[in-house]
């Protein structure tokens, strides 16, 4: 419950004298050099997806976990930030430093305007509204030719010769993925013992107590989602460069979302190993569903299945579950 | 059915050593995501040392980019869009007609009857599609036509009432265009349905296929640019010739040969022929001897391109016209166009 | 000009049953204020329940109407007391996960089952012609069909002790249990009937267009734009609503490539609910 989370390690001590600011920095170290010290591609490739994951559900925690605003449609800030970073590559040879970046704050400025429209509706209407600006998005860019329309865009295989080559380009990829993970978790962290993440779970606790007590509900929404917006961004920059094309139908891709949120709720909303953790074992758990014919799409019931027994049973998730059996865990892992 | 008819003769001959060889297959689901993940595992952990081409041009571009990134070889019998062929590949060859030149015999046999004819051109808004629209559009303006009508439809799309209004609408004599199957297959059921009374349809891959049979009286008169058919009469430089495909094929398993299976046979059939010239299974002498090629097998004339520009298009292979007609009481494909090649003449459409 | 008269009358038919689909949604919503996720699942349930109905058991199609309709009710209410009945009164992003999971589950089983491939049933019926332009006759029944439906779902709500109690429940459940009305009883009800309204909708749209296990979610969405436009718990609205917007896609598909048509609707949408928050026909703000 988002009771427990509130009731996070020791506040004051300094940052860097906090456990798990380290078991962050661990997770990260490990994601970077395992498949490096093995030289192991295929590792890369699984841990990179799972990478990807992460990003999407931690930053999704952001609103889901920490505001109990229910973003259905967050995968519209993944596809977007593709798409702006593709298009900027290769149509105006932009590198890719510089168009994942311009993506990013792009599409955290597009959050931002869309995010003081929609953020006045609670509860259902704020949900559905975020589905429509997903597909209202899909619907344009399927439209739009400059952008490819619902073809989509493609990058020549010369994309890569900057980055040293194919082969030494996906190693970048990858590390440049890891980092936005990595950052990802630094940010749910920092905002959760922040003044500003207080003010968020008090939003997701009473909003209009919250704002009696003098919350700027509004400007705490709006910065909420349109952050939430902006490493995923960066994550569909990077990873659409890899495929080295981009559609709309893969961009904004509501099961992507959909597997977030089921991810967050899982791994136990408002934590931040939950998140972690859940992505990892989610997107294990798909990689092994992947090759088979009948159960290819197995996960979805599976994770459907967990979904509703943690609603009706378990809505701490995971991590509820571990906070109630060993409650000074809460202290440790956040 | 290559493989099997191969691996009996006791395999690929390479130099001095013989190859038996084995598919290892996946189902993408007809999703670019899933695709770009399972030709990785088919390199990194299936070992796969030549590559197939998904079925549909997106898709296949999307898995060209991971048989490029790792330097295997692939063969293209499934995507006919001509850009994936621009970006820059090494090892990709295609080993049917491009999706450029998928309507031009279709415009000519229409000029034969029609000089004047009011043309809609309707298709599906993917990448095949596309190109194919991209293409005939100037082909139909060359040919004299008017072009009345120039939308694209979601390929998705079941409820084509909208668009078939429209056609009505215009006025047009023809409608060119469609896409793949599913499209195909309804976009002319319901054009039955609201009587659009066109002189001239065709629809791209949907009717090439025997189920579309299925339609009854909806198909009568429906052409379909085919990339082969069992009448055809090339004479093969090696390999069996058409009929003989075509019964082996029906025995085998049960239902007609169509340009589907006999493009994937071919696949086969050009992989193995590349690697017997070559002497080995090694990709860069393999490309090699494909980039030589040019041969007649019994499924046409094929030769590649090999400037870096357009590297592996297939600029040999033709396209030749078949429409769904009556006879001894059942629906089944003649050859129309071009000419030298007939089994029929062209049916006026009627309803 | 007879061709945007052509557009505009194929569009308020098949707008209609959009409307009819919506009519389900929008009376769960508006009695026990739960957004149904598994909306797209009853209706991808009708579709194939008549694909089954129809090929398997031989029946003819319309006669599959009554089964489908009882079958529905039975799912739902099934589904209430499996995944509703612990979050009335929780919030509302319980409700939307337990609905939502599964949903996950029944489409995922389909997959397993039927793939992702298109599914058809074959129905022909004479068609009325006007101009050079023809309305297929499946259309037209359609329609018809949803009319009827509409008219029952009335009589039902307005004219049965039954009905009454439904509309009681919706209006203020302490009331309604006060006065002696079981009222968890009405909540399974009313969720029954709103999963029948869906399935039978699915079951109609299966007659006029191919379908597949994934094309729930696309009208699902058409459900909650009809239902926003409509008006949230107006079942009269939701009808409405659908003819609504089947009315302004045949007014734009004359203009504009077709495929623009689904742009306009989702802006539509998304504006919609900004201004209007509870509908534009609204019976209940929230």
């Amino acid at each position: 419950m988002r009771q427990d989370a509130f009731k996070s390690g020791d506040v004051r001590a300094p940052i860097l004298r906090r456990p798990f600011f380290w078991i962050i920095a661990l997770v990260i170290t490990a994601f970077g050099l395992a498949p490096a010290v093995a030289n192991d591609v295929e590792l890369r490739e699984s841990l990179l997806l799972a990478a990807v994951y992460i990003t999407l559900a931690s930053n999704l925690n952001l609103m889901l976990g920490y505001t109990g605003y229910i973003n259905f449609g967050s995968i519209v800030f993944f596809g977007l930030g593709g798409y702006i970073c593709v298009f900027l590559m290769s149509a105006h040879d932009w590198p890719l430093a510089g168009a994942v970046l311009a993506a990013g704050a792009a599409v955290s400025l597009f959050a931002l305007l869309f995010g003081l429209g929609i953020l006045r509706l609670r509860g259902a209407y704020f949900a559905l509204a975020t589905i429509g600006i997903n597909e209202a998005v899909k619907a344009f860019v399927s439209n739009f030719e400059p952008w490819g329309g619902s073809s989509g865009l493609y990058l020549s295989t010369e994309i890569f010769m900057p980055l040293g080559g194919p082969m030494q380009a996906l190693w970048v990829i990858y590390f440049l993925m890891v980092g936005v993970m990595g950052l990802s978790l630094y940010l749910s962290y920092g905002i959760k013992t922040s003044k500003f993440g207080l003010g968020l779970m008090a939003i997701g606790q009473n909003e209009d107590a919250a704002a009696m007590l003098g919350v700027r509900t509004p400007l705490y929404k709006a910065f909420a989602y349109s952050v939430s917006a902006f490493l995923p961004a960066l994550a569909g920059g990077l990873y659409f460069f890899k495929s080295a094309f981009i559609q709309p139908v893969d961009a904004f891709d509501l099961g992507l979302s959909t597997e977030a949120m089921v991810i967050v709720m899982l791994g136990g909303q408002g934590t931040i190993t939950g998140p972690t953790v859940g992505a990892y074992l989610y997107e294990e758990l798909r990689g092994r569903l992947l090759t088979s014919e009948t159960f290819s799409n197995f996960q979805l019931v599976i994770s459907g299945a967990l979904l509703l027994v943690i609603v009706l049973f378990l809505p701490g998730g995971l991590m509820g579950w571990i906070y109630g059996r060993w409650p000074r865990m809460k202290r440790v892992l956040e | 059915m290559w493989r099997d008819e191969l691996n009996a003769a006791g395999g690929i001959k390479a130099g001095n050593q013989r190859y038996k060889v084995r598919f290892v297959t996946y189902d993408d689901q007809s999703q670019g995501g899933r695709v770009q993940q399972l030709y990785t595992r088919l390199i990194l952990q299936d070992k796969a040392q030549f590559l197939f081409s998904p079925y549909s041009s997106g898709l296949a571009a999307t898995a060209a980019v991971i048989s490029e990134q790792y330097g295997k070889l692939m063969l293209v019998m499934g995507g006919a869009e001509p850009k994936i062929f621009e970006l820059s590949n090494k090892y990709l060859f295609q080993g049917i007609t491009s999706a450029d030149h998928y309507l031009s015999g279709a415009v000519e046999a229409l000029r034969s009857r029609n000089p004047h004819a009011r043309v809609a051109l309707v298709y599906s808004d993917d990448p095949f599609s596309k190109a194919v629209a991209l293409a005939t559009r100037d082909q139909a303006r060359e040919a004299g036509f008017t072009l009345v009508l120039d939308e694209s439809y979601a390929p998705t799309t079941t409820d084509f009432s909208p668009i078939i209004n429209k056609i009505i609408t215009s006025k047009a004599d023809a409608l060119l265009g469609g896409g793949h199957y599913p499209d195909g297959a309804t976009l002319a059921r319901q054009l039955y349905d609201q009587k659009a009374n066109l002189q001239w349809v065709t629809l791209l891959v949907a009717p090439g296929n025997q189920e579309f049979a299925r339609l009854g009286p909806a198909a009568l008169g429906i052409t379909v640019p085919s990339q082969w058919e069992i009448q055809a009469s090339y004479k093969p430089q090696f390999g069996p010739p058409a009929a003989k495909f075509a019964k082996a094929f029906e025995e085998k398993f049960k239902i007609a040969a169509d340009y589907h299976s006999a493009s994937g046979y071919t696949g086969g059939a050009l992989l193995q022929h590349a690697i017997e010239t070559a002497g080995s299974i090694d990709t860069d002498k393999v490309a090699a001897a494909l980039n030589t090629m040019d041969v007649t097998t019994f499924f046409g004339h094929i030769k590649f391109a090999t400037d870096a520009k357009h590297h592996g298009l297939q600029i040999a292979h033709e396209m030749v016209l078949a429409q769904w007609q009556m006879k001894n009481g059942s629906l089944v494909r003649e050859v129309v166009w071009p000419t030298a090649a007939r089994t029929a003449d062209i049916l006026n459409r009627m309803q | 000009m007879f061709g945007i008269v052509a557009s505009i009358v194929d569009g308020v038919l098949i707008g209609s049953v959009y409307g009819l689909a919506a009519m389900g949604l929008t009376l769960i919503w508006g009695v026990m204020d739960v957004v149904n996720l598994t909306h797209g699942a009853a209706i991808v349930a009708g579709m194939f329940a008549l694909y089954l109905l129809t090929s398997a058991a031989g029946l003819a199609p319309y006669a599959a109407l009554p089964p489908i309709l009882a079958g529905g009710f039975l799912v739902g209410v099934l589904l209430y007391w499996i995944a509703v009945h612990r979050m009335i009164g929780r919030p509302p992003l319980m409700s939307l996960l337990s609905t939502f999971s599964v949903n996950l589950v029944l489409i995922g089983l389909g997959t397993a089952v039927w793939g992702t491939v298109l599914f058809n049933v074959p129905v022909t019926l004479p068609g009325v012609s006007w101009q050079g332009y023809t309305f297929p006759g499946t259309h037209l029944l359609a329609a018809g069909l949803t009319a009827v439906m509409a008219g029952l779902l009335y009589l039902f709500l307005y004219h049965t002790r039954l009905g009454k109690a439904v509309r009681a429940v919706a209006d203020n459940r302490e009331a309604a249990e006060l006065a002696g009305i079981p009222t968890t009883q009405m909540l399974s009800l009313a969720f029954g009937l709103g999963v029948a309204l869906a399935s039978v909708a699915g079951m109609l749209i299966a007659t006029l267009f191919p379908f597949t296990v994934l094309a729930g979610d696309a009208y699902q969405l058409k459900s909650f734009v009809v239902t926003v436009l409509g008006g949230l718990g107006n079942p009269a609205g939701a009808l409405l609503g659908g003819i609504a917007l089947g009315l302004v896609e045949g007014l734009a598909a004359p203009f504009m490539p077709v495929s623009w048509t689904l742009v306009i609707e989702f802006v539509l949408f998304v504006a919609v609910l900004i201004v209007f928050p509870g509908g534009i026909f609204a019976f209940r703000r929230s």
